[in-house]
């Protein structure tokens, strides 16, 4: 009779040393809290070490960390707002692994964990324009991509990054119905993807990913739609062909491959001049959209001589 | 006097109370007197609602005179002017909600949005569309235009064909939920043509 092997855990079942370091800080805080009157800080048993890095993060006000985590766009858990919120607690973001493939030195499958190790965490407080005409500002807590990708020793023939979030129809209800053409899909230019702004992320404010603001990896490209930017990444590619991406595949009148975000380009059926700020209440104006989101000192260049109504 | 059942007798403001429940609720969300609030963005929260809610209202009181007939209960006629008065209150709700809350008076906007987005062009072609139905809805209204009151008030087709459009053309890709509405607009109109061509056949036979 052959006797059960040992069970080793997996590196992604591993809880990261930063994290369980952080819990005991959190226990030994939450016994003097107990103490000073007693509160329930479930939260902070997913808080995240990370500094902030001002230079690169709006002044702006947040918008509350209730609103951003209630109000959605991620059609793998549906296509209302709230449905996020409401069906993405049957996801399950760890363990969790990313392939990489394509034209680099370094493919293969690697765990979360393996992909964040090397890098420290930062916050950017960031403007987020959908292309429906509303905004928010979210303190991402993540890592720059350029600095991800750079590890994977892309080739000349590099051109492109393309991305695929997870295919889990039993997880996201949303996938059983074809709204898009799942597995959502998503994509940059090189020079897109190494640009300074452009971060992984894989918390916001100091904590872990909620599953419906696309734990537990997702882009954040600050001066594009927010469709860009996409959710729980299950494949990183480097491509020498530009990629194609979900939205342009669904209505390629209405998204296209680039969709910066600019006031002056009209979406088909509607006005892109104005933008809605959340949070803003009942009586706040719509207040005006700004050319890439209000990053064009940083990104303007990389569309030097491109006609952006023709390359929307 | 005539003897009325409790449902005949009660039938007009039970569908009041009824009609009137779903702007209640969204006040008292709007409001924060009751229910989970409006949510992150309560101006497009009310724009979903009110629209929603007078679409199926307007369905309604397209539902009525085929109940009427296929139930033979003529007395629900009764009930088809407080149905589509409801429609109208709540798409002018929608309307003003977009007119004061979203735009803010933005003339210049709201004007280049009727012209330009197609969406909207509709959705306010079928509020234009709807509005002398609802001024003329009086009786005395009906007294004065006599035969050219029903001709008018045929107006409540394009109108509720518009809304379907104005639902769908703003969907970004899940069409189901305007599918369904659409749907339910189709099987109401293809009832009514059924009906004509019948009375067509049969005012044709009887004149043979």
């Amino acid at each position: 009779m052959r006797s059960p092997r040992p069970v080793t855990p997996s590196p992604s079942e591993i809880t990261p040393r930063e994290v369980y370091l952080q819990r005991r800080r959190l226990l030994q805080g939450l016994l003097g809290l107990a103490v000073a009157g007693g509160t329930t800080a479930t939260w902070a048993a997913s808080a995240l070490d990370y500094r902030r890095n001002p230079a690169l993060s709006t002044t702006e006000p947040k918008n509350s960390f209730e609103d951003i985590k209630a109000y959605n766009n991620f059609y793998e858990f549906g296509t209302d707002k709230g449905d996020p919120a409401r069906l993405a607690g049957r996801f399950r973001p760890r363990p969790w692994s990313v392939t990489v493939a394509g034209e680099a030195g370094v493919t293969g499958t690697f765990t979360l964990e393996d992909i964040l190790k090397p890098h420290a965490l930062e916050e950017r407080i960031y403007r987020l324009r959908c292309v429906e005409g509303w905004s928010m500002v979210i303190p991402w807590v993540g890592i720059p991509l350029g600095s991800v990708l750079k590890r994977f020793q892309p080739t000349s023939r590099a051109k492109y990054v393309a991305f695929k979030t997870v295919l889990r129809p039993e997880e996201m209800p949303g996938q059983k119905f074809p709204v898009l053409d799942w597995p959502y899909v998503e994509g940059l230019r090189m020079d897109e993807a190494m640009h300074p702004l452009t971060i992984l992320a894989v918390g916001l404010y100091g904590e872990l990913l909620a599953n419906q603001n696309g734990a537990p990896l997702r882009l954040v490209v600050p001066w594009k739609y927010g469709f860009k930017s996409i959710k729980s990444i299950a494949e990183i590619r480097f491509t020498e062909k530009q990629p194609p991406t979900s939205w342009n595949i669904s209505a390629p009148q209405e998204y296209g491959f680039y969709a910066n975000v600019n006031p002056e380009v009209d979406h088909p059926r509607w006005s892109q001049a104005k933008e809605r700020r959340i949070g803003s209440g009942l009586f706040a104006p719509r207040v005006p959209t700004l050319p890439f989101n209000g990053y064009a000192e940083q990104v303007a260049g990389l569309y030097r001589g491109m006609d952006l109504r023709r390359f929307f | 006097m005539r003897v009325q059942s409790p449902v005949r007798r009660f039938a007009k403001p039970l569908l009041f109370v009824a009609c009137a429940m779903p702007l209640a609720w969204l006040l008292l969300r709007a409001f924060e007197l009751a229910g989970p609030g409006l949510g992150a963005n309560p101006i497009d929260e009310l724009m979903d609602r009110l629209g929603e809610w007078g679409l199926r209202l307007l369905l309604a009181t397209l539902c009525v005179t085929p109940l009427a007939v296929t139930l033979r209960k003529p007395w629900l006629m009764g009930l088809r002017r407080m149905l589509g008065l409801f429609a109208f209150t709540y798409l002018s709700l929608h309307f003003l909600n977009w007119l004061v809350l979203d735009q803010w008076f933005d003339l210049a906007a709201i004007a280049a949005d009727i012209a330009k987005r197609p969406y909207i062009t509709v959705g306010f072609t079928a509020f234009l569309l709807l509005a002398p139905l609802a001024v003329t809805s009086t009786n005395g209204w009906m007294r004065r235009l006599g035969p050219r009151w029903q001709r008018l008030h045929r107006l409540v087709y394009p109108a509720a064909i518009l809304g379907c459009v104005h639902f769908w053309w703003q969907v970004k890709a899940d069409w189901r939920e305007p599918a369904v509405y659409a749907a339910a607009l189709v099987g109401l109109l293809a009832w009514r043509m059924r009906r004509a061509r019948r009375r067509a056949l049969t005012v044709a036979a009887a004149a043979r």
